[in-house]
């Protein structure tokens, strides 16, 4: 038995350890831990809630719109505030937007280096990488030359003996399955894929001002003034600028990440039978298609257990608890218990070892995430969850796009239950929500010729039209996944405010019965060729595209608002 | 020198760039440094070095954003920076290694760079529970920071997390974080670079600078270089007419919002706010947060989660009126100076953080002199902070 630990892991946001117990070259245990912790929440008491969605994006950069989206959802639903139809198509742009550049740079900057072995790419015949490229997509920069100068371009970096970012890695690794013209290929879509993420997310700052960070989020609507009329609004110039962007994002998507993404997946089916976790999936659901309370959403909300496909539970939000056996906190009433977030306490309470160290004790507590559990399960959250349950509701262009991914690689909808179906199943939304974006700007362009130009409901926007005393909660289908905030509020400012994350559904620890969280279920069997060199783990654990700062940061002020919760 | 040379001109036949067009460049460059021409020659024969200068960047309480602003790089790109420009060593985001061997790397650069090397933080550096609320590979971001800053060439704070705790340090900073000039006490040649995040056309910038003169720029008394931090948001504001002229919006999407008027009265913060987004503005020029109708937040100045805060509320007074006299006539401050304008907010942040338990000292020490004809003016605010 060898006991393996990464730490840090990699090419993730934030601060991730895992370690692993592996015997006979396979994980026959693991455990997650998030080694960082700041208290956002904590932070927000006693601030005006429309201040809140500010200090919230903060908990990512990355992901540097989920949070504000959730903020300004619960404090709009606990004051009342409306937001207008043209709000809810800019945050609909702005939300896919996130969703696309973040999934393309997943794939290429944070998740290909597990499966692409740049060095093999230097003995790479560039005529037929051509071959290859052409063979499988019509993007124009495919030819022999082409790729005979990023095969320089890299043998130039290599031979000046100073490998910056690229050094000490796994290259060479026995469980790197591409031939040479793959991995050139592949890399020259990374360095593309750098370039085209940087234009693309230029539809940030049209419609925020600037990624990361973007600052047009209100309370009640957007700032974002929209007048065909004026330049200083959103009018047909900027709307012909986000057409010519969205375009830009079918393209690339179609002709780069998903051709790449079938190549690379041919040569690691084997992976459809690796990672595969707890099986359940939890979606809150996202892209209101109205604008009316429970609005349709273009992907669906839902619950599926045990990997059954044939049944789609509705969500419902009063059946999430949190524990914190092996969480550094404690509860009042003991650490047996898993409590609802209107509910929940947290005082941070660290027992792990005083740093530096070498191990930590996972029989004890051991992460600063809790354990989220949901009807007392673990539930993985993510872009495999919202296409399972679109695809399980019979969602027309998910199903599509799905069954054609599984007809190319020859597998059944059995192998999404696995690493390559995440992988997998975050290239097909990222096509779905390319396809998708034209149609919200179209409508929005409807909007501006009738002269509809409200972005903001002001008659909400003054604390003095607040209820004295009043809770909300606003969802959000982040690209990690399902993201939750809820807040109360008295007086005109916060008095408790929560989130709960995905990446604290997925990377959390053991819960109170010693169910392990999804990251660490999902690495169970995983193969490990060298214990020094935990290629596999990587591969699993980037899967889901872990988020850490994101789930640690939860501190409860409950001690101090007392019975004032309640639940909406 | 001549294999240098042969290295570098092979390099920019292949990216299809003349070498007249690279002079032009580096001249380019020198203007956006505001130096003089005559700079262009020593920033070419920087950027030809053969050896590249090697850079470790350092997460600690952070959320990547300023990672995600470097890869949003044009000029130079990010991959230009990563492959041809430094050596990133160390950068957890996008490093390939991961585990023992990242921090084998990182210890390699540490013992066979000692004082060449550059280190860049971002994030603030949690001082509570003996570290615990940041470890990498089970140390903590203290000792890290200690270790690595302790022995760089210079240190460069990126965003206002690390230059001065940022959010993390908000009140009532439930884990003692701090900015490394408060967490690292006594840093030789340490650049703050705040912003949230730090806009990545002032770090090409100043890695422009540095690798040219082997020098740091002139800095502010928040260690902040002039060039991108030495004017108010207010001063090159693109609305700026509007507010001299007593325009402004009075609500989200009225005709004032949407004809760009001044934003003033919703809560902008430009007047108090040294940063040069106006100009270089963001995501290669294409807009920034006043651009598209949203005021100012202050991110670059310290505590400001504190003391810009609330957002939507309006600086009680600004000196300067044009036409515009005593804004709605409310004059809250009757006292002219930006440190009227804290008044309200100072005091409550103040309690804020007594009631955190902690009152913070001025952050920087004392700065560095200002070269001359450049306009410090920062009496006033450190009044305020104070």
């Amino acid at each position: 038995m060898t006991h393996v630990v990464v730490d840090p892991v990699t090419r993730i946001e934030g601060h991730l350890r895992i370690e692993a117990e592996v015997e006979g070259g396979r994980v026959k245990d693991a455990w997650s831990s998030a080694t960082m912790f700041r208290g956002v929440e904590l932070i927000l008491k006693g601030r005006d809630p429309r201040d809140a969605w500010a200090f919230t994006q903060r908990i990512c950069g990355v992901c540097t719109t989920v949070h504000a989206i959730a903020s300004i959802r619960a404090v709009e639903n606990a004051v009342g505030a409306v937001p207008p139809p043209n709000a809810r198509l800019l945050r609909n742009l702005i939300i896919a937007s996130q969703c696309v550049q973040d999934h393309v740079i997943h794939f290429y900057h944070l998740h290909a280096l597990d499966w692409v072995d740049i060095v093999s790419a230097l003995s790479a015949d560039p005529a037929k990488t051509s071959a290859l490229a052409e063979s499988i997509s019509d993007w124009p920069l495919s030819s022999a030359k082409y790729f005979a100068g990023v095969k320089d371009r890299v043998k130039s970096f290599v031979e000046r003996g100073q490998l910056g970012p690229f050094a000490n890695a796994y290259w060479g690794h026995p469980a790197y399955a591409l031939p040479p013209e793959a991995n050139l290929m592949a890399v020259a879509h990374y360095l593309e894929a750098l370039g085209w993420q940087r234009q693309f997310i230029r539809a940030h700052a049209i419609l925020g001002g600037k990624n990361p960070h973007l600052q047009s989020f209100l309370v009640g609507g957007m700032a974002t003034p929209i007048d065909p009329d004026r330049q200083a609004s959103i009018n047909v110039s900027t709307i012909a600028m986000l057409r010519d962007l969205t375009r830009s994002a079918r393209e690339f998507v179609s002709q780069v990440y998903i051709p790449d993404l079938l190549a690379v997946a041919s040569f690691y089916k084997a992976w459809a039978g690796y990672g595969g976790g707890v099986g359940n999936y939890l979606v809150y659901g996202e892209y209101p298609e109205e604008d009316r309370p429970n609005p349709p959403l273009f992907l669906p909300a839902g619950v599926i257990r045990n990997r059954d496909l044939s049944k789609v539970a509705p969500v419902d939000p009063a059946k999430i608890t949190e524990y914190v056996k092996h969480s550094w906190y404690e509860y009042a009433g003991g650490d047996e218990q898993g409590l609802h977030p209107f509910k929940g306490e947290t005082k941070p309470t660290y027992t792990g070892p005083k740093p530096p160290y070498k191990q930590l004790d996972t029989a004890a507590k051991y992460s600063w995430l809790k354990a989220p559990r949901y009807d007392g399960e673990p539930m993985e959250v993510g872009p495999l969850a919202r296409m399972l349950v679109a695809y399980a509701s019979g969602h027309a262009g998910v199903k599509q796009h799905v069954g054609d991914v599984l007809k190319k690689l020859g597998v059944g909808p059995e192998a999404l239950f696995s690493t390559l179906g995440r992988v997998a199943a975050r290239g097909v939304e990222t096509l779905i929500l390319a396809e998708k974006m034209d149609e919200w700007i179209a409508q929005l362009e409807a909007n501006m010729h009738r002269r509809e130009l409200r972005i903001h409901d002001n008659s909400k926007w003054e604390p003095n039209t607040w209820p004295r005393d009043t809770t909300g909660a606003g969802f959000h289908e982040a690209p990690r996944g399902a993201l939750g905030h809820w807040v109360h509020i008295v007086d005109g400012a916060i008095a408790n405010y929560q989130c709960v994350v995905p990446s604290t559904w997925n990377a959390g620890p053991r819960d109170a019965s010693g169910k392990r969280g999804p990251y660490e279920e999902a690495l169970l069997n995983t193969p490990v060729a060298d214990a020094a060199k935990p290629l596999e783990i990587l591969r699993t654990i980037h899967s889901f595209d872990p988020c850490i700062a994101c789930g640690v940061h939860v501190v409860d002020a409950r001690k101090r608002t007392l019975s004032r919760v309640r639940v909406v | 020198m001549a294999e240098a040379r042969s290295w570098f001109d092979a390099e920019l036949e292949r990216r299809g760039v003349s070498r007249r067009e690279f002079v032009r460049y580096c001249g380019v460059m020198a203007a956006a440094l505001a130096l003089p021409r005559s700079a262009a020659g020593k920033i070419a024969a920087a950027i030809q070095r053969t050896e590249k200068p090697v850079l470790v960047w350092l997460e600690f309480q952070d959320c990547a954003g300023n990672t995600e602003s470097l890869l949003r790089a044009s000029h130079p790109s990010v991959a230009d920076i990563v492959l041809d420009t430094l050596s990133v060593d160390y950068q957890e985001t996008i490093m390939a290694a991961a585990g023992f061997q990242a921090e084998e790397n990182l210890a390699r650069v540490v013992k066979d760079k000692k004082g060449a090397y550059l280190v860049a933080v971002e994030g603030s550096i949690p001082t509570g529970i003996g570290g615990a609320y940041c470890t990498i590979a089970g140390r903590s971001a203290l000792e890290m920071a200690r270790e690595v800053c302790g022995g760089a060439a210079a240190t460069i704070a990126i965003g206002s997390c690390a230059a001065f705790g940022g959010l993390p340090a908000a009140a009532p900073n439930p884990t003692g974080a701090l900015g490394v000039a408060d967490a690292v006490p006594g840093l030789k040649n340490l650049i703050n670079l705040p912003a949230c995040p730090m806009n990545v056309e002032n770090l090409t910038a100043l890695i422009v600078y540095y690798l040219t003169f082997k020098d740091l720029p002139a800095l502010d008394d928040y260690r902040r270089p002039l060039f991108a931090y030495g004017k108010t948001i207010h001063d090159n504001c693109e609305r700026r007419a509007h507010f001299d002229a007593g325009q402004y919006v009075e609500a989200w999407g009225d005709e004032a919002h949407r004809s760009g008027y001044c934003l003033y009265k919703m809560g902008c913060k430009g007047p108090v706010s040294y940063q040069n987004c106006p100009v270089t503005r963001w995501n290669e020029g294409t807009n920034w947060p006043i651009g598209c109708g949203h005021p100012c937040i202050g991110c670059a100045e310290p505590d400001f989660w504190d003391k810009m805060t609330p957002f939507y509320r309006h600086l009680p007074a600004v000196p300067g009126f044009g036409l515009g006299t005593n804004i709605d006539k409310i004059g809250l401050g009757a006292s002219a100076g930006v440190a009227a304008a804290f008044g309200t907010h100072g005091i409550i942040s103040l309690l804020r953080r007594a009631r955190g338990g902690r009152l913070k000292a001025e952050h920087i020490p004392p700065p560095p002199p200002v070269p001359e004809g450049d306009e410090p003016a920062r009496d006033e605010k450190k009044g305020a902070s104070s």
